[in-house]
C-alpha cells in the first residue's frame, strides 16, 4: 500500500481521502485552512443528470449518482449513530421551457440524453403545474428528471471525512502547501507551512486554487474560478418540491462565455429555505457580490415562480466553481511529475460529481481497470494543453 | 458642493450630519426607523408624545436641538424608513436604500451615491443565554428599555435586571420609572474587574460630565428606591412553566464561572438582561472596511476608515455611549465634508472624544463578558435561537468534526443561519463553539429584501 498527501479538504479531497484510506492506503488530507471552508461550502448541493450533455461527464455523473444512492447507507453503517445526516434527498428535478424554441431545444437534448440512460419524462403544462403547483404559467414544456438529487454538500464533506478518519485518515488543517518536498524527478512529497511531508503520491484537490498548488509543486495546470452567487430566502411553507431550472441552464453550463449569465435554480432545502441560483461569471477571485448579480437571480426566479415575490431574501452568499477551458474535470496523474496527481476542475458540478472522481483516483492508483473511460479526464489531453500554450 | 450621505440617525450620526452642514456640504441623512434619535432618544411617537418626554431622556434638549436644526435645514435631506440593505465600494460607493415601512407592500428601491459616507449604524445589544431564557418574561436590556421609552410599558411586575455594563442601571432606572418593581440589579463583573475598570462603584465616577451625572442621576434613584445593586453575581437559570416564574443567580468567579453553593432563587415575573453591546458591522464591512483587533471599524484621528471616502462613528467604532457617539460623529461629518481634526471647529469634539474613549477603555476592561459563562448552558439550552440550535448541538458537532471552521459548523448546525443570520446570537455561538478564527459578522444583505424588490429597477441618483 502507498502513501498518499491529498491536498484540500473541500468535498473531492474528502471523497478521494475516503476511497484511498478505505483501499488500506496510508492517507493525509493537508488543508490550509479548515475543512469544508471552501468552494463546498460556498454552493449548492444539486447532484445533477438533467444538466448533462451526452458525453463523458454525463457518464461520470451517471455513475457518481449510483455512489451517492449508495453512500447514504455505507456511511449510516460506519458513522456514529448521531452524526447529522447528509441530507441526501433524490427529489428529482424539473426543467421548465418558456419559449417555443426553448421547449424544441430542451426536448432534443432530453431527447438525446435518453440514449444514454437517462430518465427524462415530458411534461406538458398541465403536467408540469401538477407536479410544481406555484409554477408560472408561462410553462410551455417541461421534462422530469427522477435521477436529479440534493445533499447538503457541508455535511457530506464532514460525513466523507469522518468515514476516511474511521479508516486511518489523518488530516492536518491549516497547513498550507507551498512547494515539493526535494525529490529526484518524481513527486516526495509536500512542504507545507507546517512542516515537510513525505509521500509516494500527491492528489491535488484543491478547487480552484488548484492552478497555484500545481505550479508550486512544479507542474501546471489550466484550471480557473468561476464566480457564483445564490439566494437564501427565509423559512416559508413548501412552494418548490423539486429542484426546477430554467432551460437556459444547460447553455448557461456549457457555454464558456466570460459575462455574466444566469442559470435560475430554484429549490426548498431541508431546513425550509429556498435557494435561488446562480450566476456565473469570470471575474477572478474577486468576492463582491454585485446588486445587479443579485438582481438578475431575483427576476430568474420569479419567471419561474411569480409568487417568490413577498419571499424574503436573508443572505447571498458566493464562491468559485473551478473549471478548465473545455468544461470538463481534471482526474489522473500528471505525465510531467510523476507521483502528481489531479482531481479537479468540476466547475459547477463538483459536489455530485465528487464520488465518481475519487473511485477513478482510487482504480488508476491500484492498476485496477476504471469503471470508466479515463481518458476524457487526462491531465495530457489536447483540452487543456492548448489552452496552456494559449495563455 | 461636496455631498455627504450619513447613514443612522442616532447620536452619532445626527452630529455628523450637523458637522457635515456646518462645513458646507451638502446632506443626506438615512435611518431604517421611523423617527430620528437611534437606541439612545428612542421615543413615542410626536401624536403620542409624553409631557415627560425631556425628563425621561439624558440630552433630550441636545437631542431635539441637532434634530430640529436639520429639519429645518434646507440643505440636509432626511430620508426616514430608509433601510440601507447594500453598499457597493467603489471610487463612490453606492448606498442601496428601500424607502417604505419595512412591514408595508409597496417599498421603492433607488441608489444613492455621495462624495463620501459616514456610517453610523450603532450595535445590537447583547444578551448572553442561560438554560430557560427562551420563556416568555425573559428580555434583553434593549428590548425592555424600548418598550419603557418607547411604548411606556414596563416587561412585568417584579423584575430583575442582570448582565454586564452601565446599561443595567438606565434599564432598571427605566423600569422603576414606568412602575415596575425592581428586585435587584446584578452586575456580573467582580468588584476586582469594576476597579480595574475604574471605581467599585460606578456612580463614583467624575471623569465623565455627561455619564457620570446620568448614573448619578440612576444611582441616586436607585438608593432612593432602594433597589439592591449586587457586583459579582449572575442569572444563571430562568424557571417557570409556561413563563418566567422565578430565577437562580449565584455568585460568579472573576471569569464568570458559577461557584457552587451560592445560588439564590428569586421569585420575579420578568428579566432583563444585557451584556453590553456588538456594533452592527455589515454595511461597515460590505463597504470594505477594516477592523481592529477589538472587532470595531478601525478609523483615524479624522474618523476615516480604511475605505477612501468612508467614515465610521458611533457604536460601530466602540462602546462608548451616546456623548462618544456625538463627539465621534461630529468629527466624522466635518471630515467627510472635507475638514480635518485639527480644525478649530472640532476641537472641543476631538477633547471630549478623547475623555469619551478613556471612559470606553475603562468600560471594556470593567464590564467585558469572560468565558467561564458557557459553563451555565446546560446541553438542551438554546443558543441560537431562530434554529433552535443547543448548547449540546453544538458541542457535539465540535467534537466529531475537529477540523471543521466556522462556516462549515455553522452549516452543519444551522447556527446562525435564521432570519437573524447571527445577529442576536453570533458572538455566542463562536464562543460554545470555540472558534476565533472567523466570524459571523459578514452579512452582505444588511437587511432582508423581497424577491420582487429585488427584481426591480432601481432609481440611480448622483
Ligand atoms: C454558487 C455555486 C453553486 C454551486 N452549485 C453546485 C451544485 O448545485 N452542485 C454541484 O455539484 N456543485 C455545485 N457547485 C460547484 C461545487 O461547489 C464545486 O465544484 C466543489 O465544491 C469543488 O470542490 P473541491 O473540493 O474541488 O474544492 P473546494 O471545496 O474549494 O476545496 C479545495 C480546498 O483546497 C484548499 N487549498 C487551496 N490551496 C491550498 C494549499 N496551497 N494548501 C492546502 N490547501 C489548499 C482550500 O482551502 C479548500 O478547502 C457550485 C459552486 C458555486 C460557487
Ligand atoms: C436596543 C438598545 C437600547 C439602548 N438604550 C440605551 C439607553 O437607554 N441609554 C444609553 O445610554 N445607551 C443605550 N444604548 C446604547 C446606545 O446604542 C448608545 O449609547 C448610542 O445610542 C449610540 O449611538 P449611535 O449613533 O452610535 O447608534 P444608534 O443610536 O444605535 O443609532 C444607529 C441608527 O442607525 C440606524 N441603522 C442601523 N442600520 C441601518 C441600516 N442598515 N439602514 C438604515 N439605518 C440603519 C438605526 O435605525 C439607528 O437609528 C442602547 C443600545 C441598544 C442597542
Amino acid at each position: 500500500m502507498a502513501s498518499v498527501i491529498v491536498v484540500g479538504a473541500g468535498i473531492v479531497g474528502a471523497a478521494v481521502a475516503r476511497a484511498l484510506a478505505h483501499e488500506g492506503h496510508a492517507v493525509t488530507v493537508v488543508e490550509r485552512g479548515a475543512s469544508a471552508g471552501g468552494t463546498s461550502a460556498s454552493g449548492e448541493g444539486n447532484i445533477l443528470v438533467s444538466d448533462k450533455a451526452l458525453g463523458p461527464e454525463l457518464d461520470l455523473a451517471l455513475r457518481s449518482t449510483e455512489l451517492w444512492r449508495a453512500l447514504e447507507a455505507e456511511l449510516r453503517a460506519e458513522l456514529p449513530r448521531d452524526a447529522p445526516s447528509i441530507e441526501f434527498e433524490p427529489k428529482g428535478g424539473v426543467v421548465v421551457a418558456t419559449t417555443d424554441d426553448g421547449a424544441r431545444s430542451l426536448l432534443a437534448f432530453a431527447a438525446r440524453q435518453r440514449t444514454a440512460g437517462v430518465v427524462a419524462r415530458e411534461l406538458g403544462p398541465d403536467e408540469a403545474h401538477a407536479a410544481e403547483p406555484h409554477l408560472t404559467d408561462a410553462v410551455v414544456a417541461a421534462v422530469h428528471y427522477p435521477g436529479d438529487a440534493q445533499v447538503q454538500p457541508a455535511i457530506a464533506t464532514e460525513a466523507l471525512l469522518a468515514s476516511a478518519r474511521l479508516a486511518g485518515a489523518r488530516v492536518l488543517a491549516r497547513a498550507e502547501v507551498l512547494a515539493a518536498a526535494p525529490g529526484d524527478g518524481r513527486i516526495a512529497g509536500v512542504v507545507t507551512s507546517r512542516g515537510t511531508l513525505r509521500a509516494d503520491h500527491v492528489v491535488v484537490a484543491a478547487g480552484p486554487w488548484s492552478a497555484a498548488v500545481a505550479e508550486r509543486l512544479g507542474s501546471s495546470l489550466a484550471v480557473l474560478p468561476r464566480r457564483g452567487v445564490v439566494l437564501v430566502t427565509t423559512r416559508m411553507p413548501r412552494t418548490v418540491r423539486h429542484k426546477v431550472y430554467d432551460a437556459d441552464y444547460v447553455g448557461a453550463v456549457e457555454s464558456g462565455a466570460a459575462g455574466l449569465q444566469f442559470s435560475g435554480v430554484v429549490e426548498s432545502t431541508a431546513s425550509g429555505t429556498v435557494l435561488i441560483g446562480s450566476s456565473r461569471e469570470q471575474r477572478g477571485f474577486d468576492a463582491r457580490l454585485p446588486t445587479e448579480v443579485l438582481r438578475g437571480l431575483a427576476r430568474r426566479a420569479l419567471a419561474l415562480f411569480p409568487c417568490l415575490a413577498d419571499a424574503a431574501v436573508m443572505r447571498a452568499y458566493g464562491g468559485f466553481r473551478p473549471y478548465a477551458p473545455d468544461h470538463l474535470p481534471v482526474i489522473g496523474e500528471d505525465a510531467r511529475v510523476p507521483g502528481l496527481w489531479f482531481a479537479t476542475g468540476h466547475e459547477g458540478a463538483g459536489i455530485g460529481l465528487s464520488l465518481g472522481p475519487a473511485e477513478l483516483v482510487a482504480d488508476l492508483l491500484a492498476g485496477r481497470p476504471p469503471s470508466l473511460d479515463p481518458a476524457a479526464f487526462s491531465p495530457a489531453r489536447a483540452g487543456l494543453r492548448t489552452a496552456e500554450r494559449a495563455a | 458642493m461636496t455631498r455627504v450621505l450619513v447613514i443612522g440617525a442616532g447620536p452619532a450620526g445626527l452630529a455628523a450630519a450637523v458637522a457635515a452642514r456646518d462645513r458646507g456640504a451638502e446632506v443626506v441623512l438615512v435611518d431604517a426607523s421611523d423617527a430620528e434619535g437611534g437606541q439612545f432618544w428612542r421615543h413615542l411617537p410626536a401624536q403620542r408624545a409624553g409631557r415627560r418626554e425631556s425628563r425621561l431622556h439624558h440630552g433630550w434638549s441636545r437631542f431635539t436641538a441637532l434634530r430640529e436644526r436639520l429639519r429645518a435645514d434646507p440643505g440636509c435631506e432626511i430620508l426616514l424608513e430608509t433601510g440601507v440593505w447594500a453598499i457597493e465600494p467603489g471610487e463612490r460607493p453606492v448606498v442601496h436604500v428601500l424607502r417604505g415601512p419595512a412591514d408595508g407592500g409597496s417599498r421603492s428601491r433607488r441608489a444613492l451615491t455621495a462624495d463620501a459616507v459616514v456610517i453610523a449604524t450603532g450595535a445590537y445589544d447583547r444578551t448572553l443565554p442561560f438554560p430557560g431564557w427562551q420563556l416568555p418574561g425573559v428580555y434583553s436590556g434593549g428590548a425592555a428599555q424600548a418598550l419603557a421609552k418607547g411604548e411606556r410599558v414596563a416587561v412585568g411586575r417584579r423584575v430583575v435586571v442582570a448582565g454586564a455594563g452601565p446599561f443595567l442601571l438606565p434599564v432598571a432606572a427605566s423600569l422603576s420609572g414606568v412602575g415596575a418593581e425592581v428586585a435587584g440589579v446584578f452586575e456580573a463583573s467582580g468588584s476586582r474587574a469594576l476597579a480595574a475598570g475604574w471605581l467599585p462603584r460606578p456612580w463614583e465616577l467624575t471623569r465623565v460630565p455627561g455619564k457620570a451625572a446620568e448614573l448619578a442621576g440612576y444611582a441616586v434613584g436607585q438608593l432612593r428606591r432602594r433597589i439592591p445593586y449586587r457586583v459579582g453575581w449572575g442569572v444563571i437559570e430562568a424557571l417557570g412553566a409556561a413563563r418566567v416564574e422565578a430565577i437562580t443567580v449565584a455568585r460568579l468567579d472573576d471569569d464568570w464561572w458559577p461557584r457552587p453553593g451560592t445560588e439564590r432563587t428569586l421569585e420575579v415575573d420578568a428579566v432583563c438582561v444585557s451584556h453590553g453591546f456588538t456594533p452592527r458591522l455589515e454595511l461597515a464591512l460590505a463597504a470594505g472596511c477594516a477592523l481592529g483587533a477589538d472587532r470595531f471599524v478601525a478609523v483615524d484621528a479624522a474618523q476615516a476608515t480604511s475605505v477612501p471616502g468612508v467614515y465610521a462613528a458611533g457604536e460601530l467604532t466602540g462602546i462608548g455611549g451616546a456623548d462618544a457617539a456625538l463627539s465621534e460623529g461630529a468629527i466624522a461629518g466635518h471630515c467627510a465634508a472635507g475638514g480635518h481634526p485639527d480644525d478649530r471647529a472640532v476641537r472641543r469634539a476631538v477633547s471630549a472624544r478623547r475623555t469619551a474613549s478613556r471612559f470606553a477603555a475603562r468600560l471594556e476592561r470593567a464590564h467585558a463578558v469572560h468565558s467561564g459563562w458557557t459553563s451555565w448552558l446546560s446541553d438542551d439550552t438554546i443558543v441560537c435561537r431562530c434554529e433552535e440550535v443547543t448548547a449540546g448541538m453544538l458541542r457535539e458537532v465540535r467534537a466529531a468534526t475537529p477540523d471543521a471552521g466556522l462556516r462549515s459548523l455553522r452549516l452543519t448546525t444551522r447556527a446562525g443561519l435564521g432570519p437573524c443570520q447571527g445577529r442576536m446570537c453570533g458572538r455566542a455561538v463562536e464562543e460554545v463553539l470555540g472558534t476565533s478564527e472567523a466570524s459571523m459578522d459578514r452579512r452582505p444583505i444588511a437587511l432582508p429584501v423581497r424577491v420582487g424588490e429585488l427584481a426591480d429597477r432601481e432609481t440611480d441618483e448622483t
